[in-house]
Order: C-alpha cells, then sequence, then structure tokens
C-alpha cells in the first residue's frame, strides 16, 4: 500500500517544466491593449514544479494504473483487445497529427482520402448505404442515429411516434440515449430460455403501440453474449408497424466477416472503433461511435461528408434535409486513423478470423469455467458470456464484488460485474481474441482457486483485493462528502 | 498483420478440448441466410512495413503545420507541446486503460483526473469540474441541457459571436430535445448588449456568450453578467482558446455559473480537429446536476485509512439511471484531460501566465503590422487576445490564392459563416508564431496589395 501526493503538493515557487519562446516582438502595456475591468487580478495557482518532478510524478501515477498491456482485462461489452502500437505511431505521422481541421481541402488531400475510404469500409463491414464519422462514442452514435430516426419520420409526417423499445439487458446508453432525443424508453424483456428477445411480449408491444413506436434499439450479440437467431422475424415485426431498427455496435467484434447489421435488416448502426477496431480506450475515452444507415436515411446525416471526383476529394455540405452536426469538426480523426490502419493490417479475412477467434475464446473460458460457476445462459455463446455468483452469495455470503476485487490480486482486471441487470451476481467476461490459451487458462485457474477460498476462507476474499496500490475503498463516504478538486490547505487524510 | 497470438492449430486443439470439431460449430445461432456467403470487400491484409509506407505517403499529402506557416486558430488553437507531456500522456498504462470502474487497479489515472479537475477549476475560478467531455460544442450542449433541466424544453439566448459549429450543433441538439434557441447580434465584434437585453426573458434558461469569442474579442462579461443574470436563467460561458484564462478574467470571477470549453490545445496534438477535449467547470450548486465522469477523493474502507480516488456520484450517470441519467455520455475523453494536466503542471503558474502573455503581444504586433498596409484594415476596434479580423482589399478566395502561392496556411475566412462579412479573415497569432513568421505574412498581404 502507498500513496503518491499530489502535484500541488509538490514543489516550490518558482520552480517550472516548461521553458516559453522569446517574446521577439516589441511588447506594449496590457492595460493599453484590454480594460483592466476584463484582466485576471491573479495569477491562476497552477502548479510550481519542476521537469524533474513532473516527469516522476506521472510516471508514478502511470505505474498505478492497469492496463491492457499490462495484463488481462476481461471486461464484458468493452472489448479491451491488444491496441497495435503501429496504429499508433501513423497516427502520431506529423501529417495526421499536426493537421488543422480548417486548412483548405486541397492542403490535406490524404486525411480526406483516409475518411473517405474508412466510411466506404466500414459500409462494407455493417452492410449499410452510408456512413458518418462524426459521432465521438458510441453513446453519441445512439444519439444521432435516434435524430436521424425522428427526422425520418417527421419528414413522414409520422411525428407521433415517441416510443424506442429497448430490451432488459441492454446497455444504460440505450435508455439515456433515447430520453435525450425526447423519446420514451419502453422495455422489452429477454426470453429467460433462450437469452433473447421475448417474442410474446415484443408482439404484444408492438400490438398495443405500433404507431407510435419510432424504433427499436438493439445490440446483437446482445449483452449476455448472445445472437439472437429471431433477428429476421423482429426486423420484419418492427418495419411492418413503421418502427425502425438500431444496431448498438457495441458487441460487433463477434460478427466481422461473419454477418452484417445491415443484412440483419437494420436501419442505423453503430461502431465503437475503440472496441472494434482496437483503437485504445485511453482511460476512457477517446472514443469514435461512426454510424451507418440504409439509403432512406442518408438525406439526413450530419456534415459535411467526403465525396471524390476527378480533381481530387472534398467536402461537401449535406442537403437541406441534414439534421445538421453532432459535434464540431469532422469526428476524431486520430482514432480514425487508428481505426484505418487495423481495417487495412486485417484485410478481410483477418477481421472474419477477429471475430471466429473471440468466439472461441469466450466459448472456451465459459466451458472451463462451468464446472465452478453457474452460467447464465449454459449455451453457445458468441464474443462474451455471463457468469453468475449467485450460488456463492447464498452459501458463503460472497459476492460477485468480492470476486471482482479478489482477481485484482493475481495481476488482472476484473470481469464487469452487476450486468446486464437482469443477472443477479453477474459477472460479464468478454476475453477477446487477443489472449493465449495460457493467459485464459491462468485466469481459469485463479477463478477455481478463489472459489476454493470462497468455501475455505472466504475473509480474504471479502477483504481483497490486498497487493494493490491501495485497499478497497469507500465509495459512500466519497459520495456524501463529495471532494472533487483539491484546495489549498484541505485536510490531508493520508 | 495479425494480433492473434494462438495459432489455428492451438485454436483446433482448444475445440477438441470442448467437444467440437471446427469453428463453424460456435457460429449455430447465427441464422443461416443472414450469414456471409462471401468474404468482405476490402482491400487484402497488409504487412507492418507496408502500411508503413502506403499511409506514411498519405500523411505526406497533407500539410502538416511544422512544415509551413499557418495563421488558422478559429476554434483550434497551436501551442507548442513540452516533449514531456507526450512522454508521460502515452505511457501504455494510461493508453490501454478502461474506464477506471476497479479504483484499486486504476488510482494512476484517477489521480490524474482528480488533479485535472483542479486545474480546470484553478484556470476557470469556479468551484467544481467533470472528468472531461467529447469536445467544445458538446459541452456547450451539456451545460444548456443542465440549465433546460428534466424535460429539456424551454429557451437559450446565445450571441451570434459563439462558434458557428458550436451554434450548428447546439441547434442539432435543439431540434432532437425541443428546445428553442434566440441568436443575439454582434456591433463592433461584441455581443450586443442591447439586443442581448432584449432578448433575455424570465423563461429564459440560459444566456450563452464565448469569451473571447469566435473574430477574438474580448466580451465586455462586467457587463453581459447583470443581464444574463437578470431572469432565472444560468450565465455560461464557452472558451475555446483556453490560453485567454491566464490574461482574461477567470468566469468565476465575473459571475458565470458554469464554464465550457476546448482544451485540446493544452498538450495534445490537433489531428484535424480531433480528438478534442471538452471540459466543464461549474458553480458548487450543479454539482449533483453534471454530466459525465466525476472522481472524487475518499479514503480506504479498512486498513490504514489511507487517501484513494474513486468515480463518484454515479448516480447520476446512464449505467445507473439508465433513462433518467443527467446525461448519455458513457466514453469521454480521459487520454487527452491526462495530457492537458501534465501540460498545465509543466508550464505550472509563471509559465501559464507567460504562454498568454506572449500571445496576447505576438497577436497585437500581428494586427499593428497588418493595420499599417494600405487597404487593409481591423473589422472591429473591439479589444482582442489572440485573434483579430481583417478586412482586406479583395475577396477572401483571392487571399487563398496567394497564400496558396506562398506555400503558407493564412487566416480562416469569415463570409460562409458569416454573409455580409465580405473580405474578412480571421487571424490567429499563438507564441508558436515568430516574429519573422509574422513578417512574411505581412509581406504576402503587401503583396496582394500591389
Amino acid at each position: 500500500m502507498s500513496v503518491e501526493k499530489l502535484i500541488f503538493e509538490k514543489g516550490a515557487p518558482g520552480r517550472r517544466a516548461a521553458s516559453m519562446p522569446a517574446m521577439d516582438v516589441p511588447a506594449e502595456s496590457l492595460a493599453d491593449m484590454i480594460p483592466t475591468g476584463l484582466l485576471r487580478e491573479e495569477l491562476a495557482p497552477l502548479p510550481e514544479v519542476s521537469e524533474i518532478e513532473v516527469v516522476r510524478h506521472y510516471t508514478h501515477l502511470s505505474q498505478r494504473n492497469f492496463g491492457v498491456d499490462t495484463g488481462f482485462y476481461p471486461l464484458g461489452s468493452c472489448t479491451m483487445k491488444y491496441n497495435p502500437k503501429l496504429n499508433e505511431d501513423i497516427a502520431a505521422l506529423p501529417g495526421f497529427a499536426r493537421i488543422h481541421p480548417l486548412q483548405p481541402d486541397d492542403t490535406v488531400q490524404g486525411a480526406i482520402q483516409l475518411v473517405y475510404e474508412l466510411e466506404q469500409y466500414l459500409a462494407e463491414i455493417s452492410g449499410m448505404t452510408r456512413i458518418t464519422l462524426q459521432p465521438s462514442a458510441g453513446a453519441h452514435g445512439e444519439l444521432t442515429g435516434l435524430m436521424l430516426i425522428k427526422a425520418y419520420h417527421q419528414s413522414q409526417n409520422e411525428g407521433q411516434r415517441n416510443l424506442v423499445i429497448i430490451p432488459d439487458n441492454a446497455h444504460g446508453t440505450n435508455p439515456a440515449s433515447a430520453t435525450l432525443a425526447d423519446y420514451k424508453a419502453v422495455e422489452v424483456k429477454t426470453d429467460t430460455k433462450t437469452g433473447g428477445i421475448d417474442m410474446d411480449h415484443l408482439k404484444g408491444i408492438l400490438e398495443s403501440h405500433g404507431r407510435n413506436i419510432a424504433a427499436i434499439m438493439m445490440t446483437n450479440p446482445n449483452t449476455l453474449g448472445l445472437f439472437d437467431s429471431n433477428i429476421v422475424e423482429i426486423a420484419q415485426m418492427v418495419h411492418e408497424v413503421g418502427g425502425q431498427l438500431y444496431y448498438d455496435g457495441a458487441n460487433a467484434n463477434a460478427v466481422l466477416g461473419i454477418t452484417r447489421p445491415g443484412d440483419m435488416g437494420f436501419d442505423v448502426v453503430h461502431f465503437n472503433l475503440h472496441k472494434t477496431c482496437s483503437t485504445p480506450h485511453g482511460g476512457g475515452g477517446p472514443g469514435s461511435g461512426p454510424i451507418g444507415v440504409k439509403e432512406h436515411l442518408v438525406p439526413f446525416l450530419p456534415g459535411p461528408l467526403p465525396e471524390k471526383d476527378e480533381q481530387g476529394y472534398r467536402w461537401e455540405d449535406p442537403g437541406p434535409q441534414s439534421i445538421g452536426k453532432v459535434r464540431a469538426n469532422l469526428g476524431n480523426f486520430g482514432v480514425l486513423v487508428r481505426a484505418y490502419t487495423y481495417i487495412r493490417s486485417n484485410g478481410p479475412d483477418g477481421l472474419r478470423h477477429v471475430a471466429e477467434s473471440a468466439i472461441l475464446n469466450a466459448n472456451y473460458l465459459k466451458h472451463e469455467l462451468a464446472p465452478d460457476y453457474e452460467i447464465a445462459y449454459p449455451i453457445t455463446c458468441q464474443h462474451e458470456f455471463v457468469a453468475t455468483a449467485q450460488h456463492q452469495k447464498d452459501e458463503h455470503g460472497v459476492t460477485a464484488l468480492d470476486i471482482a476485487k479478489r482477481l485484482l490480486d493475481f495481476g488482472m482486471y476484473a470481469p464487469t460485474t452487476y450486468f446486464p441487470l437482469i443477472v443477479h451476481e453477474a459477472l460479464m467476461i468478454e476475453p477477446t481474441e487477443t489472449e493465449t490459451r495460457e493467459t485464459l487458462d491462468y485466469f481459469v485457474s485463479v477463478m477455481r482457486q478463489i472459489n476454493q477460498e470462497i468455501r475455505t476462507n472466504p475473509e480474504i476474499v471479502k477483504t481483497a483485493p490486498h497487493t494493490t496500490v491501495v485497499g478497497r475503498l469507500d465509495q459512500a463516504l466519497a459520495a456524501r462528502k463529495p471532494n472533487l478538486r483539491w484546495t489549498a490547505g484541505q485536510e490531508v487524510t493520508h | 498483420m495479425s494480433y492473434i497470438p494462438n495459432t489455428r492449430e492451438e485454436q483446433q486443439a482448444m475445440l477438441e478440448h470442448m467437444g467440437l470439431s471446427s469453428l463453424e460449430d460456435l457460429l449455430e445461432t447465427v441464422p443461416a441466410d443472414i450469414r456471409l456467403d462471401h468474404p468482405l470487400a476490402l482491400p487484402a491484409a497488409t504487412s507492418e512495413p507496408d502500411l508503413k509506407r502506403l499511409l506514411g505517403n498519405m500523411a505526406a499529402k497533407n500539410k502538416n503545420i511544422d512544415s509551413t506557416i499557418s495563421f488558422l486558430g478559429a476554434g483550434t488553437y497551436d501551442h507548442a507541446i513540452p516533449s514531456i507531456v507526450p512522454h508521460l500522456q502515452l505511457r501504455s498504462e494510461f493508453v490501454t486503460s478502461y474506464t477506471p470502474y476497479q479504483p484499486e487497479v486504476s488510482q494512476g489515472m484517477l489521480q490524474a483526473i482528480y488533479e485535472f479537475q483542479t486545474m480546470v477549476c484553478q484556470v476557470t475560478g469556479l468551484d467544481i469540474a467533470n472528468a472531461s467531455l467529447y469536445d467544445g460544442s458538446t459541452a456547450l450542449v451539456e451545460a444548456v441541457l443542465l440549465a433546460l433541466g428534466p424535460g429539456g424544453r424551454g429557451d437559450v439566448v446565445i450571441s451570434d459571436a459563439v462558434d458557428p459549429q458550436y451554434r450548428r450543433v447546439l441547434h442539432t441538439y435543439a431540434f432532437a430535445r425541443g428546445f428553442s434557441i434566440k441568436e443575439v447580434p454582434t456591433r463592433n465584434g461584441v455581443t450586443s448588449l442591447e439586443e442581448l437585453d432584449a432578448a433575455v426573458s424570465p423563461t429564459t434558461a440560459a444566456v450563452i456568450i464565448q469569451q473571447p469569442n469566435f473574430f477574438g474579442c474580448v466580451e465586455d462579461v462586467r457587463a453581459i453578467e447583470p443581464i444574463a443574470h437578470k431572469g432565472k436563467g444560468l450565465f455560461v460561458t464557452t472558451i475555446t482558446e483556453p490560453a485567454a484564462l491566464s490574461i482574461l478574467a477567470s468566469p468565476g470571477a465575473y459571475g458565470a455559473d458554469i464554464a465550457v470549453g476546448e482544451m485540446m490545445s493544452f498538450g495534445n496534438t490537433m489531428s484535424y480537429g480531433a480528438p478534442a477535449l471538452g471540459f466543464m467547470a461549474a458553480k458548487q450548486k450543479f454539482m449533483r446536476l453534471l454530466p459525465g465522469r466525476l472522481v472524487g477523493q475518499t479514503i480506504e474502507e479498512g486498513g490504514e485509512k489511507q487517501t484513494g480516488y474513486v468515480l463518484t456520484l454515479q448516480t447520476r450517470e446512464q449505467h445507473i439511471r439508465r433513462e433518467r441519467a443527467t446525461s448519455n455520455i458513457c466514453t469521454n475523453q480521459s487520454l487527452l484531460a491526462v495530457g492537458a494536466t501534465i501540460f498545465m503542471a509543466a508550464l505550472g503558474k509563471q509559465g501559464f501566465r507567460e504562454l498568454g502573455e506572449l500571445c496576447v503581444q505576438k497577436a497585437h504586433y500581428a494586427f499593428r503590422q497588418i493595420m499599417a498596409i494600405r487597404g487593409f484594415e481591423g473589422a472591429f476596434s473591439s479589444p482582442f487576445f489572440d485573434e483579430f479580423v481583417i478586412k482586406a482589399p479583395v475577396s477572401t478566395a483571392k487571399l487563398q490564392r496567394h497564400f496558396e502561392q506562398a506555400g503558407i496556411i493564412g487566416g480562416y475566412p469569415l463570409d460562409k459563416s458569416y454573409p455580409g462579412m465580405d473580405n474578412c479573415m480571421l487571424f490567429c497569432v499563438t507564441e508558436t508564431r515568430t516574429k519573422e513568421d509574422i513578417d512574411t505574412l505581412v509581406k504576402i498581404l503587401k503583396e496582394v496589395q500591389a
């Protein structure tokens, strides 16, 4: 156990870690340029630290952080696959990293070419007509997609459609995005036998609300890691009442080259390039959430969109039906460069092998864990599966959270816990395709050991972790007495 | 190049271990009629050396700002990045981690974000800040949604001098959400106080300005504040050029309720405009309404009760609150926040001030030199920070051609976003431009005249 002081608690007055260019122009009095009432009165109280202090401080912080490069990261629905270093090098090329978003098109032909081609690749992978690369992350893509659906329905004089059907196992962003787009979320239940959508329940919703249904949002495979085999029938049923189908691409790693949302019947698809296309998660971002749409939604896409003609590549403003713009500039370009590189590295066969290998690794782990942990839906899974610690809780008082914390002691990250909400004491496990069999076997051996401990020495699990830089932290205190920033002279608790 | 470690033979052994014969056996739940019956139509797999050549060539088709002189700002600014920033920010423990759901093994990222939240407060003069948002434009939208409250109805007032892209984004969300927007014109490059006063009503949920505004002009925020607060609405200030915070009064000092903006230019590459770094700072009373992640300091449950950091107040968020969340945000811009944090730590109290002084002095030098050229004039007489608008004797298209011939990147033509501002170009001069660069620009403009 150890503490790293805050950067504000380090250094001394007068120290600094960056030099400034020379003042090579004749300087004038600031007060002559800007009225004093609009000027800052005191310097911003930023740290005063030397270069070596900054370097050691943030090096220490990095050492107190766990990433995919550190070890196994089986975080379900987050697709924590290896992030190729090549992609980082390409994104850092000055021709990509050091260009301004408002440069004239003829000075950024390579950049527009890249996004133009990436758009085509993503359209092919998803089976959609056209892509916008603008959304910044999955949830942003969801919102953009719902805005397109809203604009489409309004153009059809069907503005009354105000309901979005969302399965009870959906990501939390789905209902939150629906609300943000001024829709009301209607929950459809999961069929407890198949793990897919409860078809009778869906039928009932469509029958009673048909003309008010704007869309259904689905993840396929869903958050249980199961492919909903009824998808074609679901698409028919929803389309019949005039609704649109939205595909949450969080789990798209499982379908690459095997099947396509467009062929399943979806009208809008988002990608999480930071999942499927291996761009790094960066501790929570940046991501990138491009969306693809079918022909009838193309006129509503945000702009500008890249175009190509004999003169070269250029950005073209969208038509009058466009919803506008969902962020400044053109999308998370630096992330797009990495995704482009990844797709070109893998090629068509490689991408299919990514999906197959992700599915194999997940099924292998499920198979090996099954003797010790109940699998919520013990059938063939896709890229992930959900185990439950309900027995461990009932019999020994050890929860999914305890098991997650104990895993940290063995140099691994924990699975996603307590999600999806429909499985009690859920441990959602997604190994990804980039893990070796040895790593999977090690994870299984640790999970078995933990299950043994639960029976023989549950305290060691309930009080875990024991080997991390801090022990279990007081979340309740953090929420009850929020301390969201350092202030000079604040009581130091360590 | 494949990143799958297990060989086909090993995979076969894994399948056999499970009593299966082929990978196909695992795809049984995918109906045959939607299975792809052909490989994806994509370019074939390419090796690392070949891709480096191919993408190196593609990158070389772009004129990067290190190979030329650029006076483009307009929302995206070129500030020097100390070498220590990428060396530390891009350590792979930061780069390859997820949102810190397991705090015990994520203390590094959590503490860095806590430091980021603190530094955002230090430079904005406000009480609290969140862990970042997608970009400045969506941060502005989130501030407006906060001000509108649940339901999202009502009206907001925004100055025409707020970045046109930001306003476009706000209109897009207004369509989806059902709120209305009143735009207030400018006078002499700053928001018209009379028309602002006329636009703000008792039902106004938010009054939004940008400081310095899109024309680079410094708004009279002291005069705007009482107008913004005459009803119940919130005073929201937008900051796209955060270097100005070292020179100009902080939003906290002039009574803003919320400050949002863009901090990508602090330590992060501009990468054609994104990934960017949206931030949001606010008065304490809005704490439980903030969108996005928040990191808080706490102590261990047991043991030595040592200090640690956690994601907190998560009941605001989508993964807990679902359709009743304060925002749908999940992913944010953590890695860029780490970059900005290291940048601000490196510059420190004194360096941050010097950054602003260099920008303001160099920009004013450039302005004086251009004003001395016959036929060129300043579009406005309002004070400015490091950007200003020049009205040229020729069209901006013609100016662009001159810049292109001279091999430099000039300013941003305003006539497209602001009909009526013919011949007007927005120039930005940060600390990265030398006197020589500025003199080159002046020489080119003189030739335009000749």
